[in-house]
């Protein structure tokens, strides 16, 4: 028995063939992965099933039976249920209130949130979903809101919940207990289906998963018949090496010192509380750490966008920052500082401007860009153009949008715009959040080399694989302090995991 | 998302047929209305574009309101390309139209040379520093530009008041204008300029050449400058612009004095160029108006100059079409600007999707994904 099953499902987009003859059956209580590289449908097929586009040939099912919506409502009433990658909830109401909203059981208020109340109280002991239900949604990390999604598809009758990528903002600990609900829901006859392009997760959790690539189901595993590579390899139809290769560096010179750094957030919440360390040309330094513990003003401050309020920067022997004292951006990037942000969409480029234009971003006052005081359009095309070709950027069309690439392929631009300079210095912010498997490796390798070739980088990341295979030294933070530090061969994943909570009490040599 | 809704239009499409077709659905409903009032519609229509462009006078006055409208619509969109919406345009040229007025009258003894570049610096000064004040707020107070500069609008038109009532007054007139300037001030008419291509008298003037330089200038400035790029940065996205070293409140300051200058430039094309003397409301709501140009001309150079010449052939064939028609009154020609506006702007969108379907840009399209 299925509890969704789409059949031969096709939808073009203009000239585009977004899916193509997609057959996709959940059985009913199972878990079902579904990955793909970005752009390979995954989102499109997702939208059909939940109503929002209709298919152009195929058929959908529910429960073996066929439907056809006209909105995401209809999908709802099916006992549909989708939790988005950003979530659809009102920041200045309560959680009753958004859970409520578009379904009021009756005109007034205080009744429906009474019946609501009730039936929501219910559902949380069911599920294991503790929230509070009077909490206002703006005061709410990013883990309880998605309980409160989960909690707003449940509430209005969902058997059958779809989750796009649910565990991209969370840290381990809420990854870990959104599976735990998940598994619940499970136990209790739910099915789920899980968009992700994680593959540990889709191992960990799933009892079937498919692999979307170019617009079709390619294949569907049973999860526990297959592993990791085989899944990687069918996701991008070739054989991918996930090996890094690190050559031996003699100790360099220092570049970067941070000497006893404290830092408060816009909040005037203290995020950093005495943190030193130094960097090292031909390293590369690893910070790991729940999000959240300090590493973004650190990183801010380091690259000037932010001022310490106490303790100071030292680069190549000039101090850069100090008390309320921040660096100047653009000065450090011409003394061969790079900056690939953490959040590439807020800080890292704008995404309306041209890819070329997005390429000087940092560096608009480099006279090689410049016919004299005037900025040349061809020299930064042809700037564009050699990054794109280096970097192999797809398409690789300098005037186009840079919203217009995709996730992997504008990391690689950002990447390669950072890189381009030669810094003697990158700092690098999660190099591969929202970046497809392919582009993966292609960063992994680019960030070695440029270690080998002796320069320093500093990576912050909350990636603990990626933190283990890259890294010459690590150092966790925790709650603004630095709670261990170490070498990856002589720490486990468990013992990071322990200094990332703080509890890790003898430090690694 | 992998799949986004297609919404890249190929260029052509995106600057000319959706205008085209939203100005059309602005004519097509003003023509219902007219045909309600009793008159004929396509006779209406005809005496508009004839009393704009029909004869050489049209042309020169449609010229002149077209002058205007270039100098409000750049100010207005080089604030917007930085983020902001300056609708400060009115008080910023009242404030440069007195700027110009003082140097004219300040400076009378000098050549024409000298004089005229000095009523352009005076005039961009103040109407720069009308709209510096509301962007410092913005920068140093976090002040909505939107509700400083509409005050400022009404601040400058008591100042203007106060000024021709008092201190600029001209000596013994009854009415509140100021002394004549000099003719060593004033803006040379392009009939005179342009006498050998047999051009009409009227009220359009260099200041008309003036407005089209600074077209230029705009254009290059955005796109072929440090500072223009910068300040678009800052308007797409402001934390980029810290990532990349740029001082957002640098780029206000900029984008703003140099969007009080536009506008306040309006002032040669009244002051120097017609009126020879400054008079109260000058501006009449052309400041405003240049809103519409800007967005209709989706701040790009051509585009301003375009829907200026719209917007100008719109009011002098406009009060051509009143003066002839006895069922049309000024009213209604208002009222055909506001639909333009109405489609133009505010609903510049409503054709986009069943566009979208007709013209999907394959190729834009695969990028996206």
């Amino acid at each position: 028995m299925y509890a969704i099953e789409a059949l031969s499902i096709s939808k073009r987009f203009g000239a585009v063939q977004a899916n193509r003859d997609v057959t996709l059956q959940v059985a009913k209580g199972t878990i079902h992965g579904l990955v793909g590289e970005n752009g390979a449908g995954k989102s499109t097929l997702m939208n059909m099933l939940y109503g929002f586009h209709a298919p152009d040939h195929g058929t959908i099912k529910v429960d073996g039976k066929e439907v056809s919506f006209k909105g995401p409502v209809e999908a709802i009433r099916k006992g549909l249920g989708m939790v988005h990658q950003h979530f659809m909830l009102v920041d200045t109401f309560t959680v009753i209130e958004n859970i409520v909203l578009g379904f009021e059981s009756d005109r007034r208020m205080a009744p429906t949130l009474a019946s609501a109340r009730d039936k929501l109280l219910k559902i949380e002991e069911t599920y294991g979903l503790a929230v509070d239900l009077d909490a206002l949604v703006a005061d709410l990390p990013v883990g309880t809101l998605q309980r409160v999604e989960i909690l707003k598809a449940l509430y209005r009758g969902a058997e059958t919940l779809i989750l796009d990528e649910p565990t991209g903002v969370l840290t381990p600990q809420e990854t870990a207990a959104l599976f735990e609900v998940i598994k619940t829901l499970r136990g209790e006859g739910k099915t789920v289906l899980l968009i992700t392009h994680k593959l540990g997760e889709i191992m960990g959790i799933t009892d079937n998963v498919s692999v979307m690539r170019a617009g079709t189901i390619t294949k569907t595993f049973k999860t526990s018949l297959t592993n990791e590579n085989e899944l990687a390899e069918e996701m991008v139809g070739r054989t991918i090496i996930r090996e890094v290769n690190k050559e031996l560096t003699e100790a360099h010179r220092r570049i970067l010192r941070v000497d006893n750094l404290y830092a408060e957030d816009d909040t005037g919440k203290t995020r950093l509380n005495g943190v030193s360390f130094d960097v090292h040309g031909g390293e590369i330094l690893g910070i790991a750490g729940v999000s959240g513990n300090g590493q973004s003003e650190l990183l801010e401050i380091i690259t000037g966008m932010r001022a310490p309020s106490g303790g100071s920067v030292i680069y190549t022997d000039l101090k850069v920052a100090k008390k309320n004292r921040a660096a100047d951006a653009e000065k450090l990037r011409g003394n061969g500082m790079g900056h690939v942000a953490e959040d590439r969409h807020r800080f890292g480029m704008v995404g309306p401007m041209t890819a070329a234009e997005n390429t000087i971003l940092g560096y608009q006052g480099r006279e090689s860009f410049y016919q004299g005081i005037f900025l040349d359009p061809g020299k930064v095309r042809a700037h564009c153009q050699s990054l794109m070709d280096d970097f192999d950027v797809r398409p690789p069309t300098p005037d186009l949008p840079l919203k217009n690439f995709s996730g992997g392929n504008q990391q690689k631009l950002v990447m390669a715009r950072e890189m381009a300079q030669e810094p003697d210095l990158l700092i690098v912010g999660q190099p591969t959040r929202g970046v497809d498997i392919g582009a993966i490796a292609f960063i992994h390798s680019r960030l070695v080399e440029m270690r080998n070739k002796g320069r320093a980088i500093l990576m912050v990341s909350s990636e603990l694989e990626e933190i283990m295979t890259l890294s010459d030294r690590i150092i966790v933070l925790c709650d603004g302090r630095i709670t261990g530090t170490g070498r990856p061969e002589d720490l486990t994943e468990t013992d990071i995991g322990l200094m990332m909570a703080g509890r890790y009490e003898k430090e690694a040599s | 998302m992998s799949t986004r809704a297609p919404t890249d239009l190929p260029r052509l499409v995106d600057v000319g047929l959706i205008p085209a077709l939203n100005l059309l659905t602005a004519l097509v409903i003003s023509g219902l209305v007219i045909w309600v009032l009793g008159e004929d519609p396509f006779e209406a229509m005809s005496l508009m574009v004839s009393g704009a462009f029909g004869y050489g006078e049209a042309i020169s006055y449609t010229l002149y309101y077209t002058t205007n409208f270039i100098f409000t619509g750049l100010a207005v969109s080089f604030a917007y390309r930085c983020g902001l919406f300056n609708i400060g345009g009115e008080g910023q040229a009242v404030l440069g139209g007195i700027g110009i007025l003082i140097a004219a009258l300040l400076f009378k003894d000098l050549p024409g040379l000298l004089l005229i570049p000095l009523c352009i610096i005076f005039g961009a000064a103040l109407g720069a520093l009308w709209a510096a004040i509301p962007a410092w707020l913005l920068a140093k107070r976090g002040s909505h530009i939107v509700i400083t500069t509409i005050m400022f609008n009404f601040i400058a038109a008591a100042f203007l008041s106060y000024l021709l009532v008092g201190p600029l007054r001209r000596a013994g007139a009854q009415s509140t204008e100021s002394e004549d300037i000099v003719s060593a001030a004033q803006l040379m008419p392009l009939h005179d300029v342009f006498a050998f291509l047999g051009m009409a008298e009227g009220p359009a003037n260099m200041a008309f050449v003036i407005a089209l330089l600074l077209c230029l200038f705009y254009g290059v400035f955005m796109n072929r400058t440090k500072w223009g790029y910068e300040l678009r940065v800052v308007g797409q996205n402001p934390a980029a612009a810290r990532f990349g070293g740029i001082s957002a409140n640098r780029g206000i300051m900029i984008a703003m004095i140099l969007s009080g200058a536009m506008a306040g430039l309006m002032g040669l094309n009244e002051v120097l160029g017609v009126q020879h003397r400054l008079v109260t409301n000058f501006t009449s709501g052309f400041g405003f108006v240049g809103i519409a140009v800007a967005f209709m001309g989706r701040h790009n150079p051509i585009g301003i100059i375009l829907a200026a010449l719209l917007f100008g052939a719109l009011y002098q064939g406009g009060a051509e079409m009143a003066f002839e028609m006895p069922a049309i009154t000024r009213d209604l020609v208002v009222m055909i600007q506001g639909l333009v506006i109405l489609f133009a702007g505010a609903l510049e969108h409503m054709y986009r999707p069943a566009l979208n379907r007709i013209f999907a840009n394959p190729k834009k399209i695969e990028a996206a994904r």
